[in-house]
């Protein structure tokens, strides 16, 4: 897997990691649950036909700070002025997780910002009758089997690289990441989305793992339900919460298929 | 040196088959263990084992503040501390403490403060924790990534409040408040003695000695697990320049007297037993949370790979069976117990090495009986507390509530 063309753009005065690859018509990928320490196969598959553009959240790996983000405004603003820096705008996009949950509210809030959506398990909604998972109450190595239909997934996306110099900088990402998604999620998952998500105009495909354990597939349901814009719920089999890294082909190509 | 008599208030009725047959005494206790109608007893006998410390000597009596928890009964310490405050006339009356950062306003805990130290008559210490993660993060929803920082802004809330000389306008991060004026105000002035429990973090050492607040160190496991914690803080004092006066510092530890160790032994097994075996059984996925411990705690903990001292996956509970069971609870320090003169002995050696001028002892634990906790409180007092008492006598303790002082010991 040959390594992204990493650039950096500056969000509010904060560096910004935003890896390209491919060639094509454009595609942002916001990160879930975690964010993205290293490429992944499933954005590989992606580049194959399209020109990805993976910037990252605040508090995620390669992203600009997170703790001066005290409110959900806070974090919308920042999301946007990142897809707009990344040269998003109006774009196709794509995201999974936690980052998810603010894609949707970015769609719903700008209507227009947004050409075609693809959302994968997202956070953002909290049912209680079928309550989802606490991914903050669980022990760093109990998260992999939480998130991964294969845990072996996780696990080695979050190993630090051979050649990594400073580990324990690099453990410190990944626990800021989980820390990151707390902030504007904790403790239920559920940014009041329900409210806006009748809003949204870009047409979206919702992509579930069948073996989510996070979020149970019927949320799929209440999202689809709730959109404005219309919709697909498309289940990828054998695949958990991080549908992408447990599937990455079977993901791409449901991408790819909703975006032609 | 000043002695506290600490109390958590455990629930004493949690089956034996406690830990196998659930997961946690803590968030997630099932709420048909707790019988009510033994409640009103307990509750009351505990309050009767605090004021019975205060008769007998102890210079401080001690409460804190849990929630979702079969090992601590006082989710409002404020409640307790109340009722301790009219029912004794000298002892210190610490409250260590509310966790600041979970009420809003904040201003209510700078009220709530204030009339204790009005009740109290000016004997009120006010203990100013973070939380745990499971009471502040999960029992209270309280977001670990925002939790320090509204820790801070409380703190700074707190303190004009009982302070400004008048109303004053307060626009936070996460409090806004147009008109602040706390009535009642605190009789100590400037205001009530601060101390902050901590359990290794290292931004606390630093907050503490920076600030002049006394930090207290509070764990289940004894003077080993001190020692780190307690090196980390005095060279944080040292690096703020300030002297290394043992007032600065307090330390919890388990205590048992008896005429001799082994009836120590025998007398303490069961209710340290249950302390260890079935209070301590929480699920460990309510350890801390990503973002609860700042990341220089983690990063020191990853540099010295002391994840016991910055608080880093550890279960509470002793893992291996034998590690709950007493000659193993003794053997490690986590709880003290012998003769007088012995107990005397070790709790000073301990108090010298770690320079500590506080010492709260927990001398009720687990579901130990209200004999049994009088037995140990009044030959501590008798036999123990004035051996210890003498100790530091070089230096002044600036953190002690103005209007305490040293209880008589006759008992009312």
């Amino acid at each position: 897997m040959e390594k992204p063309h990493t650039t950096t753009i500056q969000v509010g005065g904060h560096a910004c990691r935003v890896w390209r690859k491919g060639e094509g018509q454009k595609l942002g990928f916001i990160a879930g649950f975690g964010g993205l320490p290293k490429w992944t196969p499933f954005l590989d598959e992606l580049a194959q036909h399209h020109e990805v553009v993976v910037p990252s959240l605040p508090g995620f790996p390669g992203g600009p700070p997170h703790r001066e983000l005290d409110s959900h405004l806070d974090w919308l603003l920042a999301t946007r002025d990142i897809l707009e820096g990344a040269g998003l705008a109006e774009q196709h996009l794509v995201a999974s997780s936690v980052g998810a949950a603010l894609l949707a509210d970015v769609a719903a809030v700008w209507p227009t910002s947004v050409r075609r959506l693809v959302l994968m398990a997202p956070f953002g909604l909290f049912d209680a009758a079928e309550p989802t998972a606490d991914p903050w109450a669980r022990r760093a190595d109990a998260l992999p089997a939480l998130l991964c239909q294969s845990p072996e997934h996780f696990v080695e996306l979050r190993k630090p690289p051979a050649d990594e110099l400073d580990p324990i900088s690099w453990h410190l990402e990944q626990t800021r990441a989980v820390e990151a998604s707390a902030r504007f999620l904790f403790p239920l998952g559920d940014t009041r989305l329900a409210k806006r998500l009748p809003r949204i105009v870009a047409p979206t495909l919702l992509l579930w793992g069948e073996c989510d354990r996070v979020l149970p597939p019927r949320y799929a349901r209440r999202f689809s339900q709730l959109l404005g814009a219309a919709t697909e719920v498309q289940v990828i089999p054998n695949a958990g919460h991080l549908l992408e890294l447990d599937a990455p082909q079977a993901a791409a190509r449901a991408v790819e298929n909703w975006l032609k | 040196m000043k002695v506290l008599y600490f109390h958590l208030m455990p629930y004493p009725y949690l089956p034996e088959n406690f830990r196998e047959a659930y997961s946690s005494v803590w968030v997630e206790i099932p709420p048909e263990l707790f019988d009510a109608q033994r409640a009103t007893a307990m509750y009351n006998d505990y309050i009767d084992e605090l004021e019975l410390a205060a008769s007998s000597g102890f210079d401080g009596i001690c409460v804190n503040e849990h929630h979702s928890n079969g090992y601590g009964l006082m989710p409002s310490p404020n409640l307790i501390a109340t009722a301790l405050s009219r029912a004794t006339q000298h002892t210190a009356v610490c409250v260590l403490g509310n966790s600041i950062a979970l009420y809003n306003p904040p201003t209510r805990v700078a009220e709530e403060l204030a009339m204790i130290d009005c009740i109290s008559g000016g004997r009120l210490i006010a203990g100013f924790p973070v939380g745990t993660p499971m009471d502040a993060c999960f029992a209270y929803g309280q977001n670990p990534s925002t939790l320090r920082e509204r820790y801070a802004e409380a703190h700074d809330l707190i303190k004009r409040a009982w302070q400004e000389p008048k109303p004053f306008s307060f626009d936070g991060r996460f409090t806004q408040q147009r008109y602040v004026n706390t009535w009642p105000r605190p009789v100590q002035k400037p205001h009530p003695p601060i101390w902050i429990p901590g359990g290794g973090t290292v931004d606390t050492w630093h907050f503490c000695a920076e600030n002049d607040y006394v930090y207290c160190y509070l764990s289940y496991y004894g003077y080993q697990s001190a020692k780190q914690a307690m090196r980390g803080y005095w060279d944080a004092v040292a690096a703020a320049g300030k002297a290394a006066n043992p007032y600065r510092a307090g330390f919890l530890q388990f205590v048992g007297v008896a005429e001799t160790r082994e009836q120590a032994m025998e007398l303490y097994r069961e209710p340290a037993e249950y302390f260890y075996g079935r209070c301590l059984h929480v699920d460990p996925r309510f350890g801390p949370p990503a973002g609860y411990t700042t990341e220089e705690t983690v990063r020191a903990g990853l540099k010295s790979q002391v994840g016991s001292v910055t608080g880093q996956s550890r279960s509470l509970m002793p893992t291996d069976k034998s590690g709950r069971e007493m000659p193993a609870i003794v053997e490690n320090g986590y709880v003290i117990i012998g003769s007088p003169e012995e107990v005397a002995e070790r709790l000073a050696a301990i108090a010298t090495e770690l320079n500590v001028g506080h010492l709260l002892l927990l001398l009720q634990f687990g579901n130990m009986s209200k004999e049994l906790n009088a037995y140990n409180t009044k030959l501590f007092a008798e036999r123990v507390l004035p051996k210890l008492q003498p100790l530091f006598a070089e230096w002044e303790d600036e953190w002690w509530p103005q209007r305490a002082t040293s209880a008589p010991t006759a008992a009312p």
